[in-house]
């Protein structure tokens, strides 16, 4: 019916457009084979935010299928220090999902990071950057980084800040966030034990009159022990998770580096 | 007026009857590797104290057939670094000229090179006095990163190498490197590597000898060879597409040794009459 509407009644063959030309001789649907871009490499990432620092946390297991690639496979990283160690960074960058897209991810955030910092003099805040990351992943809408994010900081009040997001960029602000493939299993352990969700004060009444628990910001120490938790939860029940356990706790006077050991099996 | 550019300066469908637009148009879409052809099997490889040992057999099947029997995969680069290919032969012998060809850039903006260490002859071991990095070459480490963008470049452009690839060498701190490289740019590092088969059959081997990089850091290179060729075997055993004759390289601070005739010793197929559940046997 669109010839109908054809700017020109006299041409009511094929327009002219050249998407709509006959494709002679092209293959009846799709081919047998096709590359396939991605794969899922596996493995979890996990940050909550506090009061005056934040957390980041991943395992370090690389696999594809049922074959474990690498036990030390780093999926946490400095963003947008001056040099190539990134010694005086502030920004934390985690990705999960398919590895080579994430390193790419995390190339050119950091570069961009860097040139930011060439340019203005300064080093970019965590909000600047956050933008700019959702930025970068709704540039490859259409051949996406199949990688989920996790970008954690300081804000310019010195408060935890965690942002999260989807492959295409897609982002908030929140207090935590699990991401990967072990996700599902860590949120909701994270709900209850950071946001106290579905905890009420004993005897303090029946259905609506319940009260709820005090909610409050956890310290440091409570939180790396909330963590090395939630992944050893994780490791006993997904078999993309495990080998060691990478933290970085992000606090006014740096990125501390933490690793600590998970099952292997 | 017709306001659509496209078209513009055509013969009228009113006139000349619908426009032939086909020839604007290949039949078919730009055909690139869209699955490997001719391949070779698993590349092994793991670290020991002063190196890296990398091996892979001397075959090119072309499906189940074993084509070609004397097919070198693993490639010394600069003196200083081993690539073993696994995967399509072709793409590997793109890559091979393209690592040629940079070898030989790399060697000429290296004051005091001499040609002879671009292209070591097979089975040669390279003058003692170079180092990993010397004059700032590119070392195994910078290699990888090399490969692994060429390779993600290549599936970003839905045109993939079909090949996973081992980089053996040092790296800048001249450390023994091995890392890893796959068709979709998925590059990781671990003290023993395998691709395909050698995944699953010799990496649990190689595994008990070097768990950790300490565990590396311990290893002979006489301990390590003896690990690699008897994973080799295990593969020929298990893997259909193997060969008993295979390449094995040793990389050191004093250069690439490869051997490329090596062949299996001591094989006991003893095992197989024990084999029950498959096979020809009735009972």
């Amino acid at each position: 019916m669109a010839a109908m509407f054809s700017q020109n009644p006299l041409m009511n063959g094929p327009n002219y457009s050249v998407n709509d030309a006959p494709r002679i001789g092209a293959p009846e649907g799709a081919r047998e084979h096709r590359f396939d871009p991605y794969t899922d490499n596996g493995g979890s990432t996990l940050a909550i935010a506090g009061a005056d620092f934040a957390i980041m946390a991943g395992d370090t297991r690389l696999t594809s299928g049922y074959s474990i690639n690498s036990r030390f496979h780093p999926k946490l990283f400095k963003i947008g220090g001056t040099t190539a160690d990134q010694e005086d960074a502030t920004i934390v960058l985690s990705v999960v999902g398919f590895a080579a897209d994430g390193e790419a991810l995390k190339e050119r955030l950091d570069a961009i990071c860097k040139m930011y910092r060439y340019r203005h003099g300064k080093p970019m805040s965590v909000k600047a950057c956050a933008q700019r990351l959702s930025t970068i992943l709704y540039g490859k809408r259409f051949f996406p980084y199949y990688a989920y994010a996790i970008l954690a900081g300081l804000d310019e009040e010195g408060k935890g800040a965690v942002y999260s997001y989807d492959p295409v960029g897609s982002y908030e602000r929140e207090q935590c966030r699990a991401g990967g493939a072990a996700a599902s299993l860590i949120m909701p352990f994270l709900d209850n034990q950071v946001n106290f969700k579905n905890q009420y004060i004993p005897n303090s009444g029946e259905g609506h009159a319940l009260v709820e628990r005090e909610r409050r910001p956890l310290t440091r120490r409570e939180v790396e022990v909330l963590v090395k938790d939630a992944f050893d939860g994780a490791v006993e029940r997904h078999i993309e998770v495990g080998d060691g356990l990478q933290m970085m706790i992000i606090t006014k006077s740096g990125i501390e580096e933490v690793l600590l050991p998970l099952k292997k099996d | 007026m017709d306001h659509r550019p496209q078209a513009w300066g055509r013969p009228r469908d009113d006139v000349y009857g619908p426009y032939d637009a086909s020839y604007l148009h290949t039949s078919m879409p730009k055909t690139a590797t869209q699955s490997p052809i001719v391949t070779g099997t698993s590349v092994i490889a793991i670290k020991f104290k002063d190196g890296v040992v990398m091996a892979a057999d001397n075959l090119a099947s072309y499906g189940s057939l074993a084509r070609f029997t004397d097919v070198k995969r693993l490639r010394p680069f600069l003196s200083t670094s081993v690539v073993g290919f696994g995967g399509d032969v072709s793409d590997m012998q793109f890559l091979d000229r393209h690592l040629t060809e940079l070898a030989i850039d790399e060697a000429y903006e290296a004051e005091g090179c001499s040609a002879g260490d671009v292209s070591s002859s097979p089975s040669s071991t390279s003058s003692s006095d170079s180092s990993p990095n010397k004059n700032g070459q590119l070392n195994a480490s910078n290699l990888h990163k090399y490969l692994t963008k060429l390779m993600y470049r290549r599936r970003n452009s839905f045109d993939p190498l079909w090949n996973q690839i081992l980089v053996a060498g040092f790296d800048s701190a001249s450390q023994p490197f091995l890392a890893s490289v796959d068709l979709r740019g998925t590059a990781f590092t671990s003290p023993s590597l395998a691709t395909g088969y050698g995944a699953m059959l010799a990496q649990p081997i190689m595994r008990k000898y070097a768990a950790t990089e300490e565990d590396a850091a311990r290893l002979t290179r006489e301990e390590a060879v003896k690990v690699v060729r008897e994973c080799m075997k295990v593969l020929f055993y298990r893997d259909a597409r193997s060969l008993d004759r295979f390449s094995l390289a040793v990389v050191t601070k004093d250069g690439v040794e490869i051997s490329e005739d090596e062949v299996l010793e001591e094989q006991s197929w003893a095992f197989a009459e024990r084999i029950r559940g498959y096979g020809t046997q009735t009972v």
